[in-house]
């Protein structure tokens, strides 16, 4: 069986900046990733180079069997099955709610108008906010906002989605909303792969946990070992300070 | 001052000691009554030294301008706005297309863009107007299409497009760098992504310096009277030039410059608006 994502051998540097030091993971159909580690590990260009956002310096990047990394990969259309939700949640400030699901749909996937309305309610009232559609994002909290970001990826009908810190930049009160969406979607069975501060979710949710620090996956394994009893001393120290930051 | 807590006597007053000893207070209202004071000496010296009556025979004679209308509207005033409007159409979707050849991942694009707006942002809209205007016809081997328009609008149309590429290229490069990657994450292409994100966002940042290229271009249009037209491509100043020599008097000047005000004055209080607007929203 094919992975829905196969990683082999990652590099990539930003002039002398080496971020990524040779990363190899795989996620399968179902899972739930979730990325922990300290700022500047490079958790979020890994997360950045499953959809080519971020070009690798060298490396395979695999979803579904395809080589994104190849030179002959229609990227477009690659980016299609892959669904990528932003720490800034990075809606189009100067189109409606409902326009924001929509514009894709139209315009990649060449839906009716009728049609593309139709999914993109569907979605909005899946992230609970259907009377939300004829606003601008820039009327609504920024949960609300993150949760229109994750219905306008999720309106293209990804096979996986990609989360990049997505409740980094709400307010404590409005992480919860956007947590209950993502768990609900992976109880839905989606594939997806999660760059998280948060650990309670990533100890609920995630199927597997990886650890990153400095460019490399220092440890991996199902949430009650990573979280729960680390292996390694890097991890246990990013633990400590993260659940208890008062202690250092 | 760190050294001012110990040299300074500890008094109750919290003066600050000058060379004069004044308070800022005491030294505004000073500087407020000399300022006062030149501006009334220089209000009466105008008022007593000017020949009133001479100005106004100069300036204001409107007997003078009777001949002037209706054709004043109906010929100058609506010429001026065609030359503005054809130019600024050429102005904009040139301006924009350059723009987007700055911004090209292909240098050779980067490098005929940059040189286009070297060249008419830093020649004199005139000589670029004659050039268009006197050199085409004779290259072309024949008139320019759309005649008189048609080299307006080529003409200044040329210099509004240097000035306008670097304002689209300013206000692409200032709609952050998530929106495309948003919209590259959702499968849009490169071209795609720019034009139905990136740009629309863009265009609506640069909205008061537009409006206000426009009122440039308005004004610039009076250099098609130093073309040599015929009399229905008459425009303002050049109605105004011909009335003022034909009555000796400088009064035809005094109404086509209101005609320009009519139009740019409005024009002005709307970028005013726009960019208060605009900075609320931020």
């Amino acid at each position: 069986m094919t992975h829905m994502v196969e990683i082999r051998d990652l590099h990539k540097s930003f002039g002398a900046l080496e971020v990524l030091r040779g990363i190899d993971f795989t996620v399968d159909q179902g899972q739930v990733i979730c990325i922990i580690g300290p700022s500047g590990s490079g958790k979020s260009t890994l997360l950045r180079c499953v959809n080519l956002l971020e070009t690798p310096t060298r490396g395979q990047v695999f979803v579904e069997g395809e080589e994104l990394t190849h030179p002959d990969v229609d990227i477009d259309a690659a980016r299609r099955r892959v669904g990528m939700v932003f720490q800034q949640f990075n809606l189009f400030p100067h189109l409606k709610v409902l326009e924001n699901v929509t514009i894709a749909q139209r315009r990649v996937l060449k839906r009716g108008k009728a049609e593309a309305e139709k999914v993109a309610r569907d979605n909005l009232a899946k992230v609970g906010l259907a009377d939300k559609a004829g606003s601008y994002p820039a009327q609504l909290s920024g949960g609300q906002q993150q949760r229109v970001a994750i219905a306008r990826a999720l309106a293209m009908n990804p096979d996986l989605m990609l989360f990049d810190e997505p409740t980094s930049a709400l307010d404590p009160e409005l992480v919860g909303d956007v947590l209950a969406v993502m768990r609900q979607l992976a109880e839905e069975g989606m594939t997806m792969l999660v760059v998280t501060h948060e650990m309670g979710f990533a100890r609920e949710v995630a199927d597997r946990v990886v650890f990153m620090d400095g460019g490399v996956i220092v440890e991996e394994g199902p949430p009650e070992q990573v979280i729960g009893d680390p292996q390694e001393d890097r991890t246990r120290t990013f633990l400590r300070r993260v659940l208890d930051p008062t202690s250092s | 001052m760190t050294t001012s807590a110990t040299t300074e006597p500890s008094g109750p007053a919290r003066k600050t000691p000058g060379r004069t000893g004044l308070s800022p207070r005491q030294r505004r209202r000073i500087s407020l009554g000399v300022q006062s004071t030149v501006l009334a000496a220089g209000l009466l010296l105008v008022v007593l030294l000017v020949d009133w009556p001479l100005v106004r025979e100069t300036f204001l004679d409107f007997g003078a301008t009777r001949e002037m209308y209706p054709d004043l509207f109906t010929i100058a005033l609506k010429n001026t706005v065609i030359y503005t409007l054809s130019a600024y159409a050429v102005g904009f979707s040139l301006g924009l297309v350059v723009a987007l050849m700055r911004l090209s991942s292909l240098a050779v694009y980067r490098w005929l863009a940059l040189v286009f707006v070297e060249i008419f942002r830093g020649l004199p809209a005139l000589l670029t107007l004659m050039i268009v205007g006197y050199g085409l016809p004779i290259a072309l081997g024949g008139p320019v299409p759309g005649g008189t328009v048609g080299a307006v609008a080529v003409g200044l149309g040329l210099v509004a497009a240097a000035y306008m590429a670097e304002t689209f290229r300013a206000g692409i490069q200032a709609v952050p760098k998530g929106q495309l990657e948003a919209a590259r994450s959702l499968g849009m292409s490169h071209t795609r992504a720019m034009f139905s994100i990136v740009i629309p966002q863009a265009l609506r940042i640069v909205i008061p310096p537009l409006t206000n290229e426009l009122v440039l271009l308005f004004k610039d249009s009076s250099l098609v009277s130093a073309l040599g037209i015929a009399a229905a491509g008459v425009e303002l100043t050049k109605m105004g030039s011909d009335f003022a020599i034909n009555t000796a008097d400088s009064t035809p000047f005094v109404v086509a410059g209101a005609c320009y005000l009519i139009i740019t004055v409005p024009l002005g209080i709307l970028v005013r608006r726009l960019e208060a607007r605009q900075a609320k929203a931020r």
